[in-house]
């Protein structure tokens, strides 16, 4: 069987579970040769009632997804051991797999499941899982090839959702970053045809339990998280005027925030959720303003007759990155919320926007246009070296992972617009193509 | 040459003609048609037309009809500047609007797809509002004219092609 084959293979057995429940699909268009080789073993199963969803193949998933991770597939397991004792160390090394995953799901009772699982490290096991170790002067089994073990008790319903946990606790354990596999994103469905055209829609990272929170027959845009996960911000034209809305993605709650004349657009959440940067032209021309959410005092912070628009925080909440054409064409500027003191950031390029800081404040995040093509870029805050990671179309509305892993943004596939995934170094790329109509506007929830 | 004294005879009557047409009636359309009408009638018989009893909101709901078949301005990328062939198109809103102060009219800003939504947002109310000074300039009041921008999000070609793009650059003219 040839390379290829065998990747379409893994992913197309890895993948089903996915294409038949969502109407975002994940399809890997640029994979990293070093991804690291890692074995995700089926759960053993003791009950009657088989749960719907398929653990291993959701961490295996998962992990491929991030790019750091090859899950083996399941025809070249060597071995199909039941327990840890049962591991031959030899034979997955062979195989070049550093850890594997393996566990049992008991049923205990009317739709209640005992989960538990292991992480084993093959290196540490080949050299010796059974070799004795003096502790407090007792001779002890080691347990230092497991390298995590949990159990839990869940329903039917939440096998999904423990999934995601367990590649989040596999990625942090094997990589010391934490994972953002139990994260969501937003993002806005356009279908010109339908009565409601723009809908506002938050689905799991890997865009399965899709769930519309928001149709209109108007423009929705620029949906933004709050710090805890719970409420949107965005933009609605509902009114045949732009306004600022607040809305709980539970209660379905929502209040307009800001409704003044003219554009009332970009809002995104402060650190610390008290507070939204957004663009107001009430007084002529788009500034920058913050708004407290719970006083409803409102700081204008730019002050040029330029366009000054697209606000990002910092992540310690004392600065803000925004583009303005204040120099003749958009380029990134901070501004000092305490000094006031304002910057330029990129010179690069004929135009960078949409900018906004890593997790780790290091890099900012821009769409970057150069030779009349707009390609998502990165640029580090020390040196100022500037990196283009994409290669696709008119790419947009750039949104990074709460572990700054990986950037969710907008770009045209054919003739569509979707949704598409680059790892920070630029090696890994996916695309998330809607089944029917437009995607675009996608924001990245925070650690949920 | 003869055929040219012809052409030049006609050149210069036609005008005339259609002055004294003008001038012989009263300012609606209906009557320089009932005029050239009655010009045609043979001799034997003698066909009179009653006038039309046209309202002020009826003339205003037809000129308002006229102005809606040409109500959109387009720009060139990343510019919000009138270029030169839509004077024309203003001009006649601008009398409309001057003679009706009652009227209102909302200016909604667009823009292509490149560049991201937000700034598209900011180009398109600077469209809207590079009409809005146009029409000021012409003396209309500003308390008739709004503005909305859509940005990139209410295109009118999807088709992410250079037409595509150019037709989506506008700003429009909402009675």
């Amino acid at each position: 069987m040839t390379n290829f084959l065998k990747k379409t293979l893994i992913l197309t057995l890895l993948l089903f579970p996915v294409l038949a429940r969502a109407s975002l699909e994940i399809v890997i268009t640029e994979g990293i040769d070093s991804a690291r080789p890692v074995a995700i073993l089926p759960f053993s199963f003791n009950g009657t009632t088989r749960p719907t969803e398929n653990l291993a193949e959701i961490v295996a998933a998962d992990l491929m997804r991030s790019g750091k991770f090859s899950p083996l597939a399941r025809i070249k397991m060597p071995q199909q051991p039941a327990r840890a004792s049962e591991i031959n160390y030899a034979a997955w090394a062979r195989e070049g797999v550093e850890a594997i995953v393996m566990g049992q799901i008991n049923e205990i009772g009317i739709d209640r499941y005992s989960v538990s699982f292991e992480l084993i490290d093959v290196l540490k096991g080949n050299s010796g899982p059974n070799s004795q170790m003096l502790n407090a002067g007792k001779l002890v089994t080691s347990n230092e090839h497991v390298l995590d073990s949990r159990e839990t008790t869940i329903n039917g319903s939440q096998f999904r959702q423990y999934a995601h946990r367990i590649s989040d606790i596999v990625y942090e354990k094997l990589t010391g970053e934490r994972g953002a596999f139990l994260t969501k994103i937003a993002y806005v469905l356009v279908r010109p045809a339908n009565e409601f055209p723009y809908q506002l829609v938050v689905a799991d990272y890997d865009g399965v339990n899709e769930q519309i929170l928001l149709r209109s027959k108007e423009p929705l845009m620029s949906p933004s998280w709050s710090p805890d996960g719970t409420k949107l911000a965005y933009v609605t034209f509902e009114r045949r005027q732009a306004q600022v809305f607040v809305q709980d993605i539970y209660s379905g709650r929502r209040t307009v925030v800001s409704t003044f004349p003219g554009i009332n657009g970009a809002p995104v959440w402060s650190p610390d959720g008290e507070s939204l940067a957004l663009v107001l032209s009430k007084d002529g021309n788009p500034e920058i303003y913050t708004l407290n959410i719970a006083s409803k005092a409102l700081n204008r912070i730019t002050n040029h007759r330029a366009i000054d628009t697209e606000p990002s925080w910092s992540p310690d909440g004392k600065e803000l990155v925004f583009s303005s054409d204040r120099g003749g064409n958009p380029q990134l500027y901070s501004v000092n919320l305490v000094t006031g003191t304002t910057r330029r950031l990129t010179f690069e390029g004929e135009m960078n926007l949409a900018g906004a800081y890593t997790p780790d404040g290091s890099t900012i995040v821009m769409v970057n246009r150069t030779q009349g093509q707009y390609h998502i870029a990165k640029m580090d805050r020390q040196s100022r070296f500037l990196q283009v990671l994409t290669k696709t179309n008119l790419d947009e509305s750039p949104s990074i992972a709460p572990n700054g892993s990986m950037i969710i943004y907008s770009t045209m596939h054919g003739s569509s617009q979707v949704l598409a995934l680059v790892s920070m170094d630029g090696r890994f790329k996916a695309r998330l193509p809607a089944i029917d109509g437009q995607v675009k506007s996608p924001a990245w929830s925070p650690f949920l | 040459m003869n055929l040219n004294k012809v052409l030049k005879a006609i050149l210069v009557a036609v005008p005339v003609m259609t002055l004294a047409a003008c001038s012989s009636t009263s300012s609606t359309s209906a009557d320089d048609a009932n005029a050239s009408r009655a010009q045609q009638v043979t001799e034997t018989v003698q066909v009179e037309t009653a006038e039309p009893v046209i309202s002020p909101a009826e003339q205003m709901r037809q000129k308002l009809e006229a102005l809606r078949q040409e109500n959109t301005i387009y720009f060139d990328f990343d510019r919000s500047t009138i270029r030169p062939e839509f004077v024309e198109v203003l001009e006649a809103h601008g009398t409309f609007l001057r003679a009706n102060p009652s009227v209102r009219v909302t200016i909604e800003g667009h823009s292509d797809e490149r560049g991201t939504p937000e700034y598209n947002i900011a180009l398109g109310e600077r469209r809207a509002q590079a009409v809005v000074s146009y029409l000021q300039n012409l003396g209309v009041s500003g308390g008739q004219l709004s503005t909305v921008s859509y940005g990139e999000e209410k295109p009118v070609d999807r088709s992410r092609t250079e037409t595509g793009f150019a037709k989506n650059r506008r700003a429009v003219l909402v009675y």
